[in-house]
């Protein structure tokens, strides 16, 4: 592509792309007059809801194409920049738009383990993996693998992983763009989700990789915007200063004071031991549920007779029958006691939030920072290897621009990273100082609202009756920590209507971009390369639309039975990916000895010992096959499942070594293939361009 | 093609780079959080100096890497001729 194509290309998008943000800053504007005048806020939803889905439709009918580089690179001439936004909406999904800063507000220090593992993967992408990728210049993960270690097998390996990976992760944003749908419109979740797949549909069906591309970059300054805006205002409030990643040290160091008070006020200890009884009690019904249901029914009984017989006003008599009512079967009795015995947790003081590694003694702190430094690893190593984010660096339009591109992608992303743990402080600043010590009769107006919303988001129960509200006595669910911003700064609805789009965006647009990678895995690498390779232009594409279709349906219809351990699947496709791909691929670059075999055993090898491990561990997964051994005998180092690829990775590496020493080294062809992807540009070298 | 010995150094000189930024990487994502504990006892710009680096620190070192590490390889290719023809 001549230079000057590029230059004035990457001209015209720039101005594109500022009169679309002058445009959404005007349309949030006008919603706020109108809001103003009596729009009423349901309204605000749809409008914000639908406006965002039109848009990103248009974007997707516009840039539809017939053209197969197009479909599936966008035509190679994205410019590093907004390559770098595109990636960082791809990247940035639901859970880390919504779930981050609750997550961090929970766990405080240890849920730092997401933002450096979530981040620092760009540093293995920028140096081990983008610009050799770029230089090879195919269309898919599994291309690399099939060319570098010929034959079929290599691939086929690629695409299970790929999928095996991309699945899980895409029904959970699936769901995630129903759960936004239907809190914002009423809409029930099944039909929410299909809302939502809607809006995936119409951005990638037409236009492939070039449609998700360029809706991407306009969900990326959709969602920064929305995210930003609320908390830098929450900064102003708390803080008078507008930049809330430098204001908030200083809250931290009131949230760590607010600590030591509250561990050690006596209202708050009365509170913790009511909850500790309570859940002790439980528990030991539980042993007995017969008896105890018994014991509990004829105390009932007879409270209810004795009020009855000094008559009693009516109210308390009606209680009274309805305790007796609550004894009525083992299985009602069974699941009140099974919810006290769930309250246990909260019988313990607050964690301190800057404390890194808590723990009763030195082996549990051990075991603390041993699996915080081992999910960090996991995920930066998943994260150099999570094919949907790979394959973007294939659309820049030099090995040049895609070094670059990393560093706006990861730039971009960090954005919102060192945002979260701003956000979560501050919250926490504000419920420790301001809504603990009020009285139930007064709690602020946005805890009234979210209380009668969701109770799994928060809750309140006064356990020591005393009208007060006390720390332990809130419960609150991570997702609340985004939805309440806006209302905790004080902010009118139309804000709360722009964080719901943000979040819309960044799930629609993960969504896309992992869609892409499975149809395109199969379209591509299983259609073309093994079924059909004499394929037509318009037949290949034909295949790959249709398959889009089919997987996100199935998607849809998966989303919607509501999984219940979606969360843990997701954190798994991490390590699954950093198991399988990223030895092979980087030791396929860096490594001229390894071998086909080697890789194949290596990738079959890394990916079984870490679904293995999980397969041991994860109560859920224990069930699904059956294990009955105990947890404590399966355990390797005290490491927790989620980060099973630590032995995964290591194991991959070792196998591909060992078996590529033990085969013949790879031929001719092979050794032209590294030689190629490391140098940008050699004179009279082989061509791997696919077209 | 045979590889020059110019070719040869180029790609010492990449690997050469892509250890050192990893060594930092090394030290600024593990070593850093490996002694969290010990950092924490020091106040830096009102964070506690573990907290910081795992929140913001560690971020800013990697965004600064990945944009050196562009700058070094887009030079060094010009430099060794295996810059690609614009």
């Amino acid at each position: 592509m001549a230079t000057q194509s590029q230059t004035s290309f990457n001209q015209q998008l720039k101005k594109y792309y500022s009169i679309y943000t002058g445009g959404f800053v005007a349309f949030v504007i006008v919603l706020a007059i109108a809001e103003q005048l009596g729009l009423p806020n349901r309204w605000i939803g749809y409008v914000f809801l639908f406006a965002t889905i039109a848009l990103y439709a248009i974007i997707g009918v516009v840039s539809r194409t017939a053209d197969v580089a197009e479909y599936y690179v966008a035509g190679r001439r994205v410019p590093a920049f907004f390559n770098g936004m595109a990636t960082g909406a791809d990247w940035m999904s639901a859970a880390s738009f919504i779930g981050m800063a609750g997550g961090l507000y929970l766990a405080g220090f240890d849920g730092l383990a997401f933002i450096l593992g979530w981040t620092g993967g760009y540093v293995l992408v920028a140096l081990f993996l983008a610009p050799y990728l770029r230089k090879f210049g195919q269309f898919t993960i599994p291309d690399f693998l099939g060319e570098r270690y010929g034959g079929h097998t290599a691939r086929m390996i690629g695409v299970f992983c790929a999928i095996l990976a991309s699945f899980t992760y895409v029904v959970a944003q699936i769901y995630g763009v129903g759960i936004i749908t239907a809190r914002f419109t009423g809409i029930p979740l099944e039909i929410g989700v299909f809302v939502g797949l809607a809006g995936i549909l119409v951005c990638s069906f037409l236009g492939g990789m070039r449609a998700v591309t360029w809706t991407q970059v306009a969900q990326y300054i959709i969602l920064i915007v929305a995210y930003l805006l609320p908390v830098v205002w929450l900064s102003i409030k708390f803080t008078g200063f507008p930049i809330p990643q430098l204001a908030y040290g200083y809250a931290l160091q009131g949230v760590t004071a607010r600590e030591e008070v509250l561990i050690n006020d006596p209202k708050e200890i009365e509170v913790r031991n009511i909850i500790k009884q309570r859940a002790a009690a439980a528990d030991a019904a539980l042993k007995n549920p017969e008896q105890s249901l018994a014991a509990q029914k004829a105390a009932a009984e007879k409270n209810l007779a004795d009020l009855k017989a000094i008559n009693d006003p009516a109210p308390q008599i009606k209680a009274a029958e309805a305790a007796v009512a609550a004894h009525a079967s083992v299985e009602t009795a069974k699941a009140q006691w099974e919810k006290d015995k769930a309250l246990a947790p909260r019988g313990n003081p607050p964690q301190r939030h800057a404390e890194a590694f808590p723990g009763a003694n030195e082996q549990a702190k051990n075991k603390a920072r041993v699996n915080f430094l081992a999910l960090v690893f996991c995920l930066m190593v998943g994260t150099a290897a999570l094919p949907h984010i790979l394959m973007r660096y294939y659309t820049t339009p030099s090995v040049r621009e895609a070094r670059k591109s990393v560093g706006w992608s990861l730039f971009f992303i960090f954005l919102l990273y060192f945002t979260a743990p701003a956000l979560a402080v501050l919250v926490k600043y504000d419920v420790y100082n301001a809504l603990v010590g009020t009285s139930f009769s007064n709690l602020p107006g946005w805890i009234e609202r979210w209380r009668a919303v969701d109770p799994t988001l928060l809750s309140l129960t006064d356990f020591n009756a005393d009208g007060v509200l006390q720390l332990a006595e809130i419960a609150l669910g991570g997702d609340i920590i985004v939805l309440a911003t806006p209302e905790i700064a004080g902010l009118p609805y139309v804000v709360s209507g722009l964080v719901a789009a943000g979040g819309l965006a960044a799930a629609l647009s993960t969504a896309d971009g992992l869609l892409l990678t499975i149809a395109n895995a199969l379209s591509h690498d299983v259609y073309y390369k093994l079924i059909d390779p004499r394929a037509s232009t318009k037949r290949r594409l034909t295949v790959a639309k249709a398959l889009l279709l089919v997987v996100a349906m199935l998607g849809a219809a998966v989303a919607a039975q509501k999984p219940a351990n979606i969360l843990f699947l997701v954190s798994a496709a991490f390590s699954f990916a950093a198991a399988s791909f990223f030895p092979a691929l980087v030791l396929g670059i860096f490594w001229k000895r390894a071998t086909s075999l080697g890789a194949i055993l290596g990738m079959i090898a890394g990916l079984g010992i870490t679904f293995y491990y999980m397969a041991t561990t994860q109560p859920w997964l224990r069930s699904v096959f059956g294990v009955t051994s105990p947890i404590a005998d399966n355990t390797w180092f005290g490491i927790n499942p989620i980060s099973a690829g630590i032995f995964g990775i290591p194991l991959g590496f070792l196998v591909i070594i060992v078996v590529s020493l033990m085969t013949p080294a790879p031929s001719k062809r092979v050794q032209d293939l590294i030689q190629h992807v490391r140098y940008p540009h050699l004179r009279g070298d082989i061509d791997t361009r696919a077209t | 093609m045979e590889l020059t010995e110019r070719h040869q150094e180029y790609w010492r000189k990449n690997l050469r780079i892509t250890t050192t930024l990893m060594v930092i990487w090394f030290v600024v994502t593990y070593v850093m959080s490996y002694f969290a504990p010990l950092l924490n006892k020091i106040t830096f710009i009102g964070f506690p100096l573990g907290f910081y680096m795992a929140a913001q620190g560690a971020l800013i070192i990697y965004v600064v890497e990945i944009f050196y590490y562009a700058h070094y390889m887009n030079k060094l290719d010009k430099e060794f001729g295996v810059a690609e023809e614009e």
